[in-house]
């Protein structure tokens, strides 16, 4: 059924991690993919590897899921290892044809490969901890300085808390055009694909006039119910800091430091 | 001067064709008075197009009068100071379920009106929970909107407004993309509402099953008021209503039909007990029965 497709790729579970502040899982996530960009020897990768299969473990998460998440980038990631095998210059190793294979491409091809599957499984455990809800909260909170600079953070945060709210009712509906025009005689399975793509036009009309319709609805609902911006609101669920993630904090700083340390600065 | 009042209100639509010049205008709500007290329940009947929707919208600020004015507990809704306040007076329930709300999890959505209208944290709480139990959806608070039915989300939505402790809700035809249980569970936490909290509720709708509990029935046609009173002396009037193109309930019917062939019957009769009480030979047998 559509109604019971999970947005994001949250994982149920009871975990620290899945309990942490999602402020605390942003800023660790980007300090994470910081300090593996930072790294350019073997053993600040080995930290990252350590820190991120503890945190792994603590999440209660299957690998598989984060595997899962990597089977979309496979692609991208031989793009960069081919790329920095062939197209580094250096000390020649071996030659095909016209393409040199040299000591210093295999060195950056290793590294932007254990980069880039590090940052998947990083990122990804994020979004596995983290519902998608609690994510636009984190966001919205931290973005919240940037309100001075005159950035519609509480704007933007609704606005994707509301696409994801609609995302599996739009779906719902997409299904029921497509039912309804196949009913009529549409054929959205033959031809090549331009003939494919022209036969999405009969249900893409109907489905924005609809969105449009709703999010007119919404607008006057939301109105009727006293919603004027941001500004002067209170939240049901704010976000407060706990003890745990202040913890998480000094984890976070500790790990920093030691990755940077030996990994940029430790020479064997 | 009751909660909400009406006087010699006029809205009209004005339509544009593609160059925007102004093709005619369309008059959708005609001089029409209206005086709603305190605790009362009124329904606004009416087929498509009656203007029964354009007369709701005024009442909660989201349109304002062409001409006249409308009072929401005194103050008028035209003065833009006093909209948020009005809008916290008078709560909207809309038609469409799923367009109006707007968490992701049942106590969120609930939580929205009070967020919005700056109310502490810890009182947010006590208010979705006193308001999902008001309308007896407490136990799925943790849910989310989509998996609910329709008469669910309804009720939902319902408690939405309450959670912002208004003293009059209006429903827009709540109940027309229910199926009939959904209906009936609206309408029965509507009743409650209006019975154990004492808030008004104007119900617009064009079922006329929903109005029989109605203290006053106010029936539209062409943006005019075109009958008012109560729900029995509206509906001792078949004949009109048949002509403003409104559908009697079936018992009413029968009994007017009854009535018209000769049969001794008082008028405008709203349910089926009453009905068969009312039916002469049902007396006698009764009498036979009773010796």
């Amino acid at each position: 059924m559509l109604r019971d497709i999970t947005l994001g790729q949250y994982y149920q579970t009871d975990s620290v991690i899945h309990r942490l502040d999602p402020r605390v899982k942003l800023v660790a996530t980007i300090i994470f993919i910081i300090s593996l960009f930072m790294v350019d020897n073997v053993i600040g990768y080995l930290i990252a590897a350590a820190f991120l299969a503890c945190m792994v473990k603590i999440s209660h998460v299957p690998f598989r899921f984060m595997v899962k998440g990597m089977k979309s980038i496979v692609f991208l990631l031989l793009i960069a290892v081919i790329f920095n095998l062939f197209l580094t210059p250096g000390e020649p190793l071996v030659t095909f044809w016209k393409l040199t294979v040299t000591k210093e491409g295999i060195r950056l091809a290793a590294m932007m490969a254990v980069r880039l599957v590090f940052l998947i499984i990083g990122s990804s455990l994020m979004t596995l901890t983290t519902t998608p809800n609690n994510l636009t909260d984190g966001m919205e909170k931290l973005m919240a300085p940037l309100k001075r600079l005159h950035v519609p953070v509480h704007e933007v945060a609704m606005m994707m808390s509301i696409a994801l709210r609609f995302i599996p009712i739009l779906l719902e509906e997409t299904d029921k055009i497509m039912k309804a025009q196949i009913a009529r005689g549409a054929d959205f399975e033959s031809g090549n694909l331009i003939k494919k793509v022209k036969s999405l036009v009969p249900l893409l009309v109907p489905l924005f006039i609809s969105a449009f319709r709703r999010a007119n609805d919404l607008a006057m609902a939301m109105e009727a119910r006293c919603y004027r911006g941001g500004e002067h609101r209170t939240k049901m669920k704010p976000l407060v800091y706990h003890k745990r993630d202040r913890t998480a904090y000094a984890v976070l700083l500790a790990y920093s430091m030691i990755c940077i340390y030996f990994g940029r600065f430790f020479k064997i | 001067m009751g909660i909400i009042e009406a006087k010699k209100l006029i809205f009209e639509y004005i339509r544009r064709d593609e160059e925007g010049n102004v093709e005619g205008i369309t008059r959708a709500v005609d001089e029409v008075d209206l005086d709603v007290k305190q605790g009362d329940f009124v329904a606004v009947l009416g087929h498509n197009g009656s203007g029964k929707s354009t007369l709701a919208k005024h009442l909660n600020a989201i349109l304002y009068p062409t001409e006249g004015t409308v009072w929401v507990d005194g103050k008028d809704t035209a003065e833009e100071k006093y909209l948020w306040e009005i809008r916290q007076t008078a709560g909207m329930v809309f038609q469409n379920p799923d367009n109006q709300i707007i968490g992701q999890v049942v106590e969120e959505d609930v939580g929205f009106g009070p967020e919005n209208m700056g109310v502490p944290t810890k009182e947010i709480w006590e208010r979705v929970e006193e308001s999902l139990k008001a309308v007896g959806m407490y136990q799925y608070r943790k849910h989310s909107p989509n998996k609910l039915s329709g008469g669910q989300k309804q009720r939902v939505s319902i408690a939405g407004v309450i959670a912002m402790h208004p003293k009059c809700i209006i429903l827009d035809e709540p109940t027309a993309m229910l199926d009939p249980n959904g209906r009936k569970e609206v309408i029965r936490a509507v009743r409650a509402l209006n019975q154990a909290e004492e808030i008004t509720v104007i119900l617009i709708t064009h079922y006329m099953e929903e109005i029989i509990h109605a203290d006053k029935a106010i029936v539209m046609d062409k943006g005019h008021i075109a009958m008012q009173g109560s729900p029995r002396e509206i509906f001792s009037q078949v004949e009109r209503l048949k002509e403003l193109r409104l559908d009697v309930p079936q018992v009413t019917l029968l009994a007017y039909e009854l009535k018209k062939s000769g049969i001794a019957l008082p008028d405008g009769i709203l349910t089926y007990e009453e009905l068969v009480e009312a039916l002469p030979f049902r007396q006698k047998t009764d009498r036979i029965l009773n010796g």
